[in-house]
Formats: structure tokens, sequence, C-alpha cells
């Protein structure tokens, strides 16, 4: 079979591969180091029972579902209060309820959504607590 | 297998109908344990159309005015920028001839043509800027609270257009430079925002008055328009009012008794 330009090609189709898989090649051997949300705040660790609005295995698959529910619900609907799984009840606010508890979002929050490359744009507007301020 | 018309037709029939009702099942369960979950503050106030009355024989200066606007800028995080152009204001002070334009003439009193008037968002029954808004970031809350949601904003500023009264400000630029102290309770805006005044609807949900009345000592009266016995309707019974621009139909819900009780 008769092929023009057989060299250039070739080498066209190796540089073509090598660039897609540059981002794999690169990264061959190197472990990225696992998440780790840490949750030592001060107001954590006075806690008897260190647990959050819901469960941890809830919060974790389901805490961006339920900050968009309450972010509809208090600004759209004027409902502020929140009645957890275990009856106990809380004020649906980013700032004042979740971030007193963590306080550490550059330990926390940032953790894992650096690690996943997700930008949630939550911190444009709503102020961070100040890292190491106790509140 | 073979199948007659019939059997199939019953078939199809019944399983249309449980996958629907299935669906519909279920849907409406999970919606209820949500839904019930979220309940409002039961030490907020409720109204059915807040409103206020602005008694200006208790705004003599314009530094009665900086009272309330500093403490409504402070609370909310509204920047302090200079230019005309960029300024953000949520309550602010206005000569007559700008506040009430078509009521002005050329034999009008000195007295007040150099009052400063503190004026803010009307509030409307009939919000234009809530017609023009293409997301509905600004909606009208069953209170009568014309009310901004800053999730949804887009920047288009139709409401400002929209507005008589040029109660909205954008956000040229990130607002946090300018922000002199942040208060941590409430956020801040984003650069491509409109906002305005809220009417304290943060505060209202706890109980608390605006924060502009708490300040303004008896010169701005808060209350339900709804509400025959309040505070706003009695004054609004004993006292001549007038309102901004009422000839629009906006149906603003800020009332202002000039002269007071000296001229009545």
């Amino acid at each position: 079979m008769q092929m023009y330009d057989s060299g250039k090609i070739i080498a066209g189709l190796v540089v073509f591969a090598v660039l897609v898989t540059f981002p794999y090649l690169i990264n061959i051997g190197k472990a990225y180091p696992k998440p780790e949300p840490k949750i030592d705040t001060p107001v954590i660790q006075q806690m008897a029972e260190k647990k959050c609005v819901e469960s941890k295995q809830v919060m974790k698959t389901e805490h961006m579902q339920m900050l968009n529910d309450w972010r509809d619900a208090v600004v759209r609907d004027g409902l502020r209060v929140y009645t957890a799984a275990d009856g106990k009840q809380y004020s649906m606010s980013l700032q004042n309820t979740c971030m007193k508890c963590h306080s550490n979002k550059k330990q926390f929050c940032d953790q894992c959504h650096n690690y996943v490359a997700v930008k949630p744009y939550c911190w444009d507007c709503h102020i961070e607590p100040k890292e190491g301020v106790q509140l | 297998m073979s199948m007659n018309r019939r059997d199939f037709l019953r078939l199809a029939g019944i399983t249309s109908i449980a996958t629907l009702g299935g669906t519909t099942a279920l849907t409406l369960v999970r919606k209820n344990i949500e839904a019930s979950q979220m309940t409002p503050e039961p030490k907020a106030l409720t109204g059915k159309r807040w409103g206020m009355v602005v008694d200006m024989s208790k705004f003599k200066t314009k530094d009665d005015i900086r009272k309330c606007t500093e403490a409504c800028h402070s609370i909310h995080n509204v920047p302090t920028i200079a230019s005309a152009k960029e300024e953000i204001k949520w309550i602010w002070d206005e000569k007559f001839e700008h506040a009430f334009p078509g009521q002005e003439h050329a034999y009008i009193s000195d007295a007040i043509k150099h009052m400063p008037f503190i004026v803010l968002c009307n509030h409307c029954d009939n919000p234009p800027c809530v017609r023009v808004c293409p997301t509905k970031a600004t909606f009208k809350r069953a209170d009568g609270i014309v009310m901004m949601d800053m999730h949804r904003c887009i920047g288009c500023r139709f409401c400002m257009a929209g507005c008589p009264y040029g109660a909205r400000s954008f956000n040229w630029r990130d607002p946090r430079p300018f922000i002199a102290k942040n208060d941590p309770e409430f956020p801040t805006r984003m650069k491509g925002v409109v906002e305005k005044c809220t009417l304290c609807y943060e505060r209202l949900a706890v109980g608390k008055m605006p924060a502009c009345v708490e300040v303004s000592n008896g010169g701005l009266v808060f209350g339900d328009l709804n509400d025959p016995a309040s505070e706003v309707r009695k004054v609004l019974n004993s006292s001549f009012t007038i309102q901004r621009k009422p000839e629009l139909g906006t149906r603003p819900s800020v009332f202002y008794v000039i002269g007071g009780k000296e001229h009545a």
C-alpha cells in the first residue's frame, strides 16, 4: 500500500498522541494527597456530641442540595428555621450557622472543593470567617 | 406469545397508570418531607403590606438622615464609593425638587426648598422593577417587601431603568475594598449585581424593626398598611401625606408628612 508523506503523518500522529496523553504521562507515579477536611475548630471541640445538622453521610452527599434548598427557602419564601431529622432546629444560614462551627474554610470546604476542582461562588458575596479567630 | 388487541390495550393502560401514579406519589412524599422541615421563624414580625411614614419634622438637617444611612449601610455591608456614577445607596437624602418632581414650583417656601428629604426604595405595591426583571431576581414578597435575590441577578439593569425613584444601584466594581468594616452576619454583594433597600427583611424575620426606623427617633414610622390598627395607619389617618410620583401608578408604600404638627 502506498502512503504519501508517511514520515510527516506518522510524526504528526506521535506528536498528537503525546500531547493528548501529556496530563496523564506527567502524573504517572505521583499520588495526589487525598482531601482531608478537618473539623477541629474551637466550637466543634466544645460540642458534647460532635454532630452536624444531619448525619455525616447525608452531609457528605447532600450538602450542596441542602444549601440550595436552604437558600431558596430563606430568600424567596422567608422560611428560616430548619428542623433536622432528629428534631433539632437550626437557623438556615451559611454565614451564621454553618460557618459558626466550621470556622476553618480552608481546612474544611476548600479541601474537597479544590481536589475535585469545583468552585462554588458562595464566597463572592458571603463573608468567610477569619481563620484562626475564635468566634 | 400472541395477544389480542383488547388484552394489549388493557395491559398498556394499567402500566402507564401505575407508572404515573407511582412517580407522583413518590415526589409528593419527598416534597412533603422537605417542605415540612422548613418553617418561618416564630419571632418574626408579620404583615400583609409593610410600609413607612416619614415625619419630616424629625429630619431637620442632613445629619438626622445620615444617622439612618449609617445604621443601614453598616449592617448591610454597603460600600462607600465617592464617585457619583458608581456610588451604592440604600437610603439617602434628596432635595424636594428631586424627590417630588412635578410638585415643585417657583414660589415654594425656602424651608421646603432646602429641606433634605430622606428617600429609599418605596416597596411599591405595583413595582415596575419586578415586572421587568427577566430572572425574577427581584420579586414581591407576600408581606409587600420588594426583595432582591442576589443569587439570581444577572446585572442586566432593567430594574434600574424601570424604577422611577432611582432606588437601585449597580455594582460597577467589586464592592469589598470599599466597605470600611464588614458586618460578618450579612453578605456583601459582588461585581455586576444591582442592590437596594430590602426593608431589613433579615431583621423583621427575627422580630426587630428596620435599622433606619430604630435610629430615626420617631421620624420613621413602620408598620402594616393593611392593618387599620397599626401605627402607620394612625399617622396616615391623622395627617396629610404625600407619596413620590403617585401619578405613575406604582402605589408606593412610603409616605411623607411635611410640615407636621406646626402647620397642620
